[in-house]
């Protein structure tokens, strides 16, 4: 690749879909691109008119409209825009107007269909339209994304390089000036063709190899020569490399497997930087399936409590990596599982062996797999018909108290409804249980649809699971059989209505009121659960998280054709927005909550957050048609 | 603000010149050069096809430095296609002037074993041929070229360029407005190619490489001419 188009290469790889290319694919993609000015007003696609390219906006602002004329988005620096044309008739059908004096890199059709065909993620990206957020792949899901991240993600400055013939001492001073733990030995002689590269001067170098701090220690220092010695001298002849499009895990193995800390990443053979196995760690420590793993390493409530910011950081990432809100929602149960689950372990390594056997049960968003960041706790204990609360409630009492001040100090806030094992009623023997479920079904009086929210989301955390799966036999079983009920639950769902409209800095009401901010999870996320929820107690779903109620609803009549999967788009859009300003608010210091100031909703999230509002409040109306109140005879 | 001349420039009679030379050079390579290079200036510039063009030199004088480098862009008025981007290193007849290696970054050892320019001057006059030549400052790339043609091939090489950055005098250091802005004892405005891409919104590239540059004097021009001109404008209005 010529040196000359590094600059635009460089300049695509930042953003997605092109930050996943391979290094080749990315070469190919610079070397071919045709270049357009327009001025801030011009028209860049008209409808109707025939589309040949991706457009990429190199800089400047576009405005992407409906066919009515009507404004659909907003795009600048990194976005791209007319591939869903492409990918269809090859015929405009959103028209682009420059917002302001934009520059264009066309990217020819036969290169995208190139990529589409070759690179599943660009295609992927491309034909879901997903926007930079959800750029990521469900295969993050499987496999951890130490797989997926390209190493020249870690490298984040240009390596120190020294010519052999300089002295160690010059060496030493050139390190400690750059502050880095390691220097690339360059050669101007002849080597090995593997190893040869030019620099932008067109200067010809031969990578001969690296020396780390720990050369000087051990081979300077230790042997007692002087600071003249020459750098070769000291280099060791072994080089140990890696590409900069290989995977971190690539880069790992590597380390593991030739005993290394320190590994020159080489693009094609010219060096872009040093990856230190610190790098790595860095990375992986913000991964949550490290976090797991710290978890059960934790000796104590405390050491877990320690963990609170780990939690985060977790979260910001995977936020920034593009995952979905279902991928987001598991992770984030996943490590408050683990925290209650090691709490679990702790009280009875303290407080011996149960004297019954029990479960510990998870309720609302945890049991959903749909936990946020902003959370409280829910949860209960199932105990064996066995149990005799003289002889052992002190025992479940203190257990289900250790647990939940643990959870409390590790940001899981106690229950504000007492919804909590620590509260006697919800600690309780299997039959108990069972009569709960079965008088909230047969009588779902308003009192007891308090709880339908929480209650019918349930699953087990620790111990006997069957319990727990009792539980959730009875409830799929009475539920779909109980017009009543199904009724009821389906006005429970309707009491909190999405809010009519988002304008510029305000959020239109019904009865119009404006306000200034919204609650996301009250006026959005929550009612569409609810929403789904009584349409899954509807079809006798076993399913607790709402996607995989979703399929199971999709498998019924319950709805009318295609508007499962709108509902799906929906709750997925406003998770996403809900998680995504969580992520922010980190980001910016601020304790996240759920409330949205429009002001901060960019011009298509908003456009987006209108439709999944509408689509809720349509879905709302349909619930009450589809499950009406039985009439008394 | 509308640009006014505050005289009519009197543009050279290309259109005689280059018929004579395709008549006069002997170089066959030369004479194909200028026989296809016969462009109408009241030929619309969007339809003209242009080829934008920056050389990096081991110095400003024609008579004492050389060429270094040549980075061709062929473009249109729509499109500047990289695909097609031409890029020569070649290897000055004298040794390099040391302190012009700081300023373009080309080195001795990388030319050592560049080709004289001799070597691919057919290919970018071919290159050339049939296309409006665009530059940034016109008293480097057209000089030098004639220079070294002269003194290779024994003939003279000159043909009518669009400069960008004399296209930007007009605006900014020969209208009315500029000489207010002198009269009131503001600074002029820089018309060098990095400041005057940034008035129309263009991105910074890493300047002093001849391919950059040539890419960033097209996306000049374009921006240019959707800024203060039409589509429809003669090429004869606009070259130089």
């Amino acid at each position: 690749m010529d040196i000359e188009l590094l600059e635009i290469r460089e300049q695509l790889a930042r953003f997605a879909p092109f930050d996943g290319l391979s290094d080749a694919h990315l070469d190919s993609v610079a070397g071919r691109i045709e270049v357009g000015y327009f001025k801030a007003g011009s028209d860049i696609l008209q409808l109707g008119d025939s589309i040949e390219d991706l457009h990429y906006i190199r800089s400047g602002a576009v405005e992407i409209f409906w066919r009515n004329g009507e404004l659909y988005n907003r795009l600048s620096e990194g976005d791209i825009f007319g591939h869903y044309s492409l990918l269809r008739s090859r015929k405009v059908h959103f028209p682009a107007k420059a917002l302001e004096d934009t520059l264009i890199y066309f990217i020819p059709g036969d290169v995208f269909r190139e990529l589409c065909d070759q690179d599943e993620h660009f295609a992927d990206f491309v034909e879901f339209g997903r926007t930079r957020l959800k750029a990521a792949v469900e295969e993050q899901h499987k496999s951890n994304d130490m797989m997926m991240t390209r190493v020249r993600k870690l490298v984040s400055r240009r390596p120190l390089m020294i010519e052999e013939s300089a002295s160690v001492q010059e060496l030493a001073q050139r390190m400690n000036e750059e502050n880095v733990s390691s220097a690339l030995v360059l050669s101007m002689a002849e080597g090995d063709p593997r190893y040869q590269f030019s620099d932008p001067d067109g200067q010809s170098w031969t990578l001969k190899g690296i020396v780390t701090d720990q050369d000087l220690r051990n081979r300077v220092l230790a042997e007692g020569r002087s600071v003249s010695t020459r750098v070769s001298e000291i280099v060791s002849s072994r080089l140990i490399s890696v590409q900069s499009d290989e995977s971190v895990h690539e880069a790992m193995l590597s380390m593991l497997r030739n005993n290394v800390h320190h590994l020159p990443v080489l693009y094609r053979r010219r060096p872009m930087g040093v990856l230190h196995l610190s790098d790595i760690i860095r990375y992986e420590t913000h991964s949550s399936l490290y976090l797991v793993s710290n978890i059960f390493h934790q000796p104590d409530a405390l050491g877990l409590a320690r963990l609170k910011p780990d939690v985060r950081e977790a979260f910001v990432r995977m936020v920034e990596e593009g995952a979905n809100s279902h991928m987001v929602g598991s992770a984030l149960s996943t490590i408050g599982r683990s925290f209650t689950r090691r709490l679990l372990e702790l009280a009875e390594e303290e407080l011996g062996p149960p004297p019954v056997p029990y479960c510990f049960m998870a309720l609302g968003s945890m049991a959903r797999n749909e936990q946020s960041i902003v959370t409280d706790q829910d949860n209960a204990l199932i105990l064996d018909d066995r149990f005799d609360p003289a002889q052992h409630d002190e025992y479940f009492a203190t257990l289900a108290k250790r647990v939940s001040d643990g959870l409390d100090a590790c940001g899981y806030s106690y229950c504000k409804g007492d919804v909590m094992a620590t509260n006697r009623q919800w600690r309780q023997p299997l039959a108990v249980w069972k009569d709960y479920f079965s008088e909230w079904i047969d009588q779902p009086r308003p009192e007891h649809l308090l709880h339908s929210s929480i209650f019918f989301d349930l699953d087990s955390v620790h111990g006997e699971e069957a319990f727990v799966e009792q539980l959730q036999d009875l409830v799929a079983r009475k539920a779909s059989q109980s017009p009543l009920f199904l009724a009821a639950m389906a006005r429970n769902a309707l009491g909190r209505t999405p809010p009519l409209g988002f304008f510029r800095t305000f959020v239109m009401e019904k009865d119009g009121k404006q306000n200034n901010t919204i609650n996301i999870k009250r006026r959005g996320t929550a009612p569409m659960v609810d929403l789904i929820r009584a349409h899954a107690l509807a079809c006798g779903s076993r399913a607790q998280n709402s996607f995989e109620r979703l399929d199971d609803i999709a498998k019924t009549q319950l709805l009318p054709a295609g508007t499962g999967d709108k509902i799906r788009y929906a709750f997925e859009f406003l998770s996403i927005v809900r998680i995504r300003h969580q992520a922010i608010d980190l980001q910016e210091d601020r304790e996240p909550d759920n409330n949205i100031a429009p002001g901060n909703v960019s011009d298509s999230e908003r456009h987006h957050l209108k439709d999944a509002f509408q689509l809720l409040s349509n879905a709302q109306k349909f619930l009450k048609f589809r499950y009406p109140m039985p009439s008394r005879r | 603000m509308p640009s006014l001349p505050l005289f009519k420039r009197s543009a050279p009679q290309w259109p005689d010149y280059l018929a004579r030379r395709a008549d006069e050079a002997r170089d066959p390579r030369v004479a194909e050069f200028f026989a296809t290079s016969q462009l109408a200036p009241e030929t619309p510039i969007a339809e003209a096809p242009l080829v934008a063009m920056d050389m990096e030199t081991t110095g400003l004088d024609e008579r004492r430095h050389a060429i270094l480098s040549i980075g061709l862009v062929p473009f249109s008025l729509s499109r500047i296609r990289l695909a097609e981007r031409r890029y020569w290193l070649v290897r000055p007849p004298r040794p390099l002037v040391r302190q012009s290696v700081a300023f373009h970054r080309i080195t001795d050892s990388e030319i050592e074993h560049a080709p004289d320019l001799d070597e691919i001057l057919d290919e970018l006059l071919a290159a050339l041929a049939g296309r409006l030549v665009v530059v940034h400052y016109r008293h480097i790339e057209r000089p030098f070229l004639d220079a070294a043609v002269k003194s290779r091939r024994d003939e003279s090489l000159r043909f009518p360029v669009i400069d960008t950055m004399s296209l930007e005098a007009r605006i900014h250091r020969q209208s009315l407005w500029a000489r207010f802005r002198r009269w009131m004892g503001r600074p002029p405005v820089s018309i060098r190619l990095h400041n005057s891409r940034e008035r129309y919104g263009l991105p910074p590239y890493q300047g002093h490489h001849a391919l950059i540059d040539a890419l960033a004097t097209a996306e000049l021009l374009q921006a240019q001419i959707a800024a203060r001109h039409q589509p429809g404008t003669p090429i004869g209005q606009l070259w130089s």
